[in-house]
C-alpha cells in the first residue's frame, strides 16, 4: 500500500483530480432511466438532477419503487437490459461523463474512484470465494501488484474496518460470518482502492439495530480518515437526519425535494416529504394509529399527468392534476418540486377548500343524473 | 472439500459406483498388463474356437479362438476412453454455448437457445447413423467428436439458465460495480457455481455415451473390427448365444456394469455437490 494516500491531508480533496475547480464531485443531469416492461414502459428513474460534492455526505430519500437504487446502479451504468439509460442524461463524475465512457474506462472507475456498497451482506458476497480473496480481487483489479501483495493489503482492510484476527478471517466464507462481519467485510470491499465516493444503497437495512450503529459509526470513521464523499441511499429518516448535510428526497423517479437536513426536517416543504414525516412512529405521542400517506405509489408504467404526486396529496388543486411542477427555487438553497412553493397562498387556506367544493359538485351530478330518470 | 467428501461418502452405492469406476479405469489403462493373450491374435481358429472358460482362457474364446478377456479388457479402452472423451468435450461446448447465451445480448440467447431446440428436435441416433454410414471407417476420434457434437444441448440449456439466475444475483452485480470484466466474472464468479452441475451431467453422460457407441459398433458403424470394442464384441457373439453365451455375455455384462457404475457415481455427486447443502 502506498503511504502517501494514507494520511489524507485536509486542504487536499481526493475527488479534485481532473475536475473543474469548484465543480461537484458528482454531478447527475437530467438522468432518465426506461425499462420496457409487458405493462409499457417503466420510466423508473425520469430527470433526476443531483449533485455532490467531494467529501460531503449527501442523502437520497425515498420509498421502496421510487428509483433511488436505479439511480444508483445507473450512475455506474449497471442498469441490464430491459432497462435503459435514455440519451441526454449525463452523469459527471471528476470531470468526465461516465454515460459516455468506453467500456474499459468505466470499469476503471467501478470500484476504484466510486464505489458501492450494497444492501444484502448476505448475498453480496460469493458464497463460493474467501471474503480475503473477494477484497484482494478488487485491489488487483485497479493496481498493479503480485497475489500476495494484494492479499496483504486485503487482510490489512479487514483490520481497517474492525474485524478481529483479520488473517484468519480473510480465509473465511462468508457463511461463516455474522450479518454485521459481512456488512464490514463489504464495506472493506468497496473502500479497498480507497474511492473518492461511495454510494451506500441502504447499508444497514438488513442489520439489527444496534449492529447498525456499529457499521454506521464504522462508515463515518472511515469517511473521515480517508476524506471521502458519502451518497446515503434510504427510506430510513431517522438515518438521515443523523448522517447526513444535505437531503434529496425523491417520488416516483423524480427528485421532489432537495434541502440542507436541518433546514428539512425544521419545515419539510413538499406534501410528500411532510408525509413521510408524519409518518415515522414517536414514542412521545401516543395514537390510535400510525400516520400514512393515502394511496399508493402509482405503477412507474402510469404515472399520474401534472404532479406525481397530486392522487395522494392533501394539497392537491387544479393546476396539480394538469401541469407537472419543475423543481422550484425556494430560497436558501433549497428546492422542491410543488406548486406551493410558488403560490403559497395556496397552503392550508385555498386548497383544502378546492377539495371540499369539488367532491359535492361530483356528487350532484350523479344524484341529478339519478333524478332525470 | 472435506466436507464434500464425507457427505459423498455417506452414501454406499456412489462409493460402490466409484470403486467400480476406478477399478475400470484401472482394468483399460492396465489392458497390457492384465491381459492374459493378445486381443486380435488368432492362435487357431479351428481347434480353439469357442472353448468355453478355462484356467488359460478365463472367459473362454470367441469363434476366431481369440481370448475373450484380453478383447474385454482392451474393449474397456475403447469403450471408457471414447466415453470420456466425448462427455468431456460434450460438457464443454454444451458450458461455453451456456455461458455465451446466459451472459449474451437477447438475440445472441435466441439465436443459440432456438439453434439448440432445433438441434434437440433432430434423432440423435439417426444423425450418427447417417454420418458413420456415409464415412465408412472412420477413426475413433470422428467417433468422438460426433457423439460430443450431438450430445451438449441439455447441458447448455441447463447451464443458460444456471447463468442467468447467477447474473441476476447481488454478488454478480456487486463485482459489476467493482469493475471486475467480463472474463472475470465468468472465471471467478459464473464457473464455480456451474462447476458442480457440469460435472454431474458429464458423469451421467459417460455412460450414455458407452451406450450410444456399443450401440454403434453392434450395428457395424462405431469401431471396425477387428478391434475390440464392447459393442462389436456382442455382435460378434449374438449368432452363438445359445451354443457359446460367454462371448456375448461378458461384453454384455461389462457394459451393464459400468454404465450403472457411472451412474451410481453420478448421482452421488450430484447430492454431494448440491450448493444447497452446502453450509
Amino acid at each position: 500500500m502506498s503511504d502517501s494516500r494514507d494520511a489524507p491531508s485536509p486542504g487536499e480533496t481526493p475527488g479534485a483530480g481532473g475536475a473543474a475547480p469548484g465543480a461537484p464531485l458528482l454531478e447527475i443531469a437530467d438522468l432518465r432511466v426506461t425499462f420496457a416492461t409487458g405493462d409499457g414502459v417503466a420510466r423508473a428513474v425520469d430527470g433526476v438532477d443531483l449533485a455532490v460534492q467531494a467529501g460531503e455526505t449527501v442523502g437520497l430519500v425515498g420509498e421502496s419503487g421510487c428509483g433511488k437504487s436505479v439511480t444508483a446502479l445507473a450512475m455506474l451504468r449497471l442498469v441490464e437490459h430491459p432497462g435503459h439509460i435514455a440519451h441526454g442524461s449525463r452523469v459527471r463524475f471528476e470531470g468526465r461523463d461516465l454515460l459516455a465512457l468506453a467500456d474499459r474506462d468505466i470499469r476503471a472507475v467501478r470500484g476504484n474512484h466510486l464505489a458501492l456498497i450494497f444492501q444484502e451482506p448476505a448475498t453480496a458476497l460469493n458464497p463460493v470465494l474467501t471474503v480475503g480473496s473477494q477484497i484482494a480481487e478488487v485491489i488487483r483489479t485497479h493496481q498493479h501488484g503480485s497475489r500476495t501483495e494484494a492479499k496483504r493489503h486485503a487482510v490489512e482492510m479487514l483490520r481497517t474496518v474492525g474485524i478481529p484476527d483479520a488473517e484468519q478471517r480473510a480465509d473465511s466464507y462468508a457463511h461463516q460470518l455474522s450479518g454485521g462481519m459481512r456488512q464490514r467485510v463489504l464495506i472493506a470491499i468497496a473502500l479497498a482502492c480507497r474511492p473518492h465516493l461511495v454510494i451506500a444503497d441502504e447499508p444497514t437495512t438488513a442489520l439489527d439495530v444496534t449492529i447498525q450503529a456499529e457499521i454506521l459509526e464504522l462508515l463515518d470513521g472511515l469517511q473521515r480518515q480517508m476524506g471521502m464523499a458519502v451518497l446515503l441511499i434510504t427510506h430510513n429518516l431517522g438515518l438521515v437526519a443523523e448522517r447526513t448535510r444535505r437531503v434529496y428526497v425523491m417520488y416516483a423517479g423524480q427528485i421532489v425535494e432537495e434541502a440542507g437536513t436541518e433546514a428539512l426536517f425544521a419545515a419539510p416543504l413538499h406534501p410528500y416529504t411532510q408525509g413521510l414525516m408524519a409518518a415515522v412512529p414517536r414514542l412521545d405521542q401516543l395514537r390510535e394509529r400510525l400516520a400514512a400517506i393515502p394511496g399508493q405509489v402509482p405503477p412507474a408504467t402510469a404515472w399520474p399527468g401534472g404532479c406525481r404526486f397530486h392522487p395522494r396529496c392533501p394539497f392537491a388543486w387544479d393546476r396539480c392534476r394538469s401541469e407537472m411542477p419543475p423543481l422550484l427555487d425556494a430560497g436558501e438553497g433549497r428546492k422542491a418540486r410543488c406548486w406551493l412553493v410558488e403560490d403559497e397562498a395556496h397552503r392550508g387556506t385555498d386548497a383544502p377548500a378546492h377539495r371540499g367544493t369539488d367532491a359535492p359538485a361530483h356528487r350532484n351530478q350523479h344524484g341529478e343524473g339519478g333524478g332525470a330518470q | 472439500m472435506r466436507g464434500l467428501w464425507a457427505r459423498f461418502r455417506a452414501r454406499r452405492v456412489a462409493v460402490v459406483g466409484l470403486v467400480v469406476v476406478v477399478l475400470l479405469a484401472v482394468a483399460a489403462l492396465g489392458a497390457p498388463l492384465f491381459a492374459p493373450a493378445d486381443p486380435l491374435a488368432q492362435p487357431d481358429p479351428v481347434a480353439l474356437q469357442n472353448q468355453p472358460p478355462s484356467p488359460e482362457h478365463p472367459l473362454g474364446t470367441d469363434r476366431f479362438s481369440r481370448d475373450v478377456m484380453s478383447r474385454l479388457l482392451y474393449g474397456a479402452r475403447v469403450s471408457l476412453g471414447i466415453g470420456a472423451a466425448a462427455a468431456l468435450l460434450a460438457a464443454v461446448i454444451g458450458a461455453g454455448v451456456g455461458v455465451a447465451a446466459g451472459l449474451g445480448s437477447p438475440l445472441v440467447d435466441q439465436l443459440l437457445m432456438r439453434g439448440v431446440d432445433v438441434a434437440l428436435a433432430l434423432p440423435r441416433v439417426f444423425l450418427l447413423l447417417l454420418v458413420l454410414a456415409l464415412w465408412e471407417g472412420a477413426p475413433a476420434g470422428v467417433v468422438i467428436v460426433l457423439l460430443a457434437v450431438t450430445g451438449w444441448f441439455q447441458t447448455s440449456r441447463v447451464v443458460r439458465a444456471l447463468v442467468r439466475r447467477l447474473r441476476e444475483a447481488e454478488f454478480v452485480q456487486a463485482a459489476r460495480a467493482l469493475g471486475t470484466g467480463r472474463w472475470g466474472l465468468v472465471r471467478r464468479h459464473l464457473l464455480p457455481h456451474l462447476a458442480p452441475t457440469v460435472i454431474v451431467a458429464a458423469t451421467l453422460d459417460v455412460g450414455n455415451i458407452i451406450l450410444l457407441e456399443s450401440g454403434l459398433s453392434y450395428l457395424g458403424l462405431g469401431i471396425r473390427p477387428p478391434a475390440p470394442s464392447w459393442g462389436n464384441m456382442i455382435l460378434d457373439g449374438k449368432d452363438q448365444l445359445l451354443g457359446t453365451p460367454w462371448v456375448a455375455a461378458a461384453p454384455g455384462l461389462a457394459l451393464l456394469v459400468t454404465v450403472v457404475a457411472f451412474n451410481l457415481l453420478g448421482d452421488g455427486l450430484q447430492d454431494a455437490l448440491d450448493p444447497r447443502r452446502e453450509r
